[in-house]
């Protein structure tokens, strides 16, 4: 045997043992959070959570969400696109995930609006100007309450119900609704009830289309 | 042709040789099996993580070049990079089996190098590997320079 062959040879059998293990432990992830998830399905939609589109659609994406998450923002018309290009068969539920210091207060604002029924408007008014009122991973309510000045909520009762304990406790409850499913980064999704376990905007693609595929 | 170490033909293996493959494996090794836990198993890696990877990493590099053809001065090169990666890895089993506290140690808020998230066989930590992994790197390039010496 020669030096560069086994040299070779040894690199290329710990990638592959590498990638095989990758796989490996990604579809044993997978399968423990779906049943996960299975096990736990009250824990994915509750009954106050913010939802949009049909109803009735077969295929339910939930998505846990941080307002101040980058990624978040650019895969909220990723998302929509995939609604849009499948009308009415898609239904969009989303879950609030504060990760970042002092989103949870943002979270509360958005729970505010969804109160006056306008969760969907401000909650792109926020993704919209994310840059201006987030710094350095750090979310600055005060700033977004002087953005929404304009936007058309409410302010004086949404600055009076993000005291609501009721609000206080929805947020609770989906926090530790994510902490039961393991979400613990942000965009979280789950189609139909099957994670998203290999983060990415095609296989988040694959895994809707599949569950369209499988109930249409 | 001559025969000094730097114009052997490739296709011999000799047990000095082997030494240095030996390191090169260790370190290839430890820098798969690092982003394995950070990359697929989503564990963050804490600051005390990151010290011991810059010196791990390169030696995947620098051993590789030095296997062909075989150069002596690899020692020269590689072991003070092991060493200093050593003793972050000590200093973060201290950190981890809680003989330094904690807030004595330049770790950020985002992952606590104290925290144990990974036993295997309910014992292996991470430290551990690292240690065991610089130590192994050491110890054959200790055996390498005295047989190169001569």
């Amino acid at each position: 045997m020669n030096k560069q062959y086994l040299v070779t040879t040894t690199g290329v059998l710990l990638i592959v043992i590498f990638v095989t293990s990758a796989i490996f432990y990604n579809s044993q992830k997978t399968s423990e959070l779906t049943a996960e998830a299975q096990k736990n399905a009250s824990a994915l939609v509750r009954n106050y959570s913010p939802a949009m589109g049909n109803e009735n659609a077969k295929v339910t994406i939930v998505e846990f969400f941080d307002p101040a998450c980058g990624t978040c923002k650019n895969f909220y018309p990723f998302v929509k696109q995939l609604m849009a290009a499948n009308p009415d068969k898609i239904k969009l539920v989303m879950r609030y995930t504060p990760l970042h210091r002092g989103s949870d207060e943002v979270v509360k604002i958005l729970e505010a609006a969804h109160l006056q029924n306008k969760f969907w408007e401000i909650l792109e008014e926020t993704y919209a100007t994310q840059s201006a009122w987030v710094k350095n991973h750090n979310a600055q309510p005060q700033i977004l309450w002087k953005i929404l000045t304009y936007s058309g909520l409410d302010i004086e009762k949404a600055r009076k119900d993000v005291q609501n304990p009721d609000i206080t406790q929805r947020i609770q409850q989906d926090i530790s609704d994510a902490n039961q499913l393991q979400v613990d980064k942000t965009p979280g999704f789950f189609v139909n009830g099957k994670p998203l376990v290999n983060f990415g905007y095609e296989q988040l693609q694959v895994l809707v289309e599949n569950e369209l595929r499988n109930n249409y | 042709m001559n025969d000094s170490p730097n114009k052997q033909p490739h296709t011999n293996i000799d047990s000095t040789w082997l030494l240095i493959f030996g390191c090169w494996l260790l370190a290839t090794t430890g820098t798969l099996g690092s982003l394995f836990f950070s990359e697929i198993m989503g564990l963050k890696p804490c600051i005390l993580c990151w010290y011991q990877r810059i010196f791990m990493y390169p030696l995947v590099i620098i051993f590789l070049l030095g296997l062909f053809p075989l150069d002596r001065s690899v020692f020269r090169y590689a072991f003070p990079l092991a060493l200093i990666g050593l003793g972050f890895a000590v200093y973060h089993y201290l950190v981890y089996s809680g003989y330094i506290p904690e807030n004595l140690q330049p770790c950020g808020k985002e992952a606590s190098c104290a925290e144990i998230n990974l036993e295997l066989l309910g014992f292996i930590t991470i430290p551990m590997l690292s240690i065991l992994s610089y130590t192994a790197i050491i110890v054959l390039l200790l055996i390498f320079r005295n047989r190169t010496q001569a």
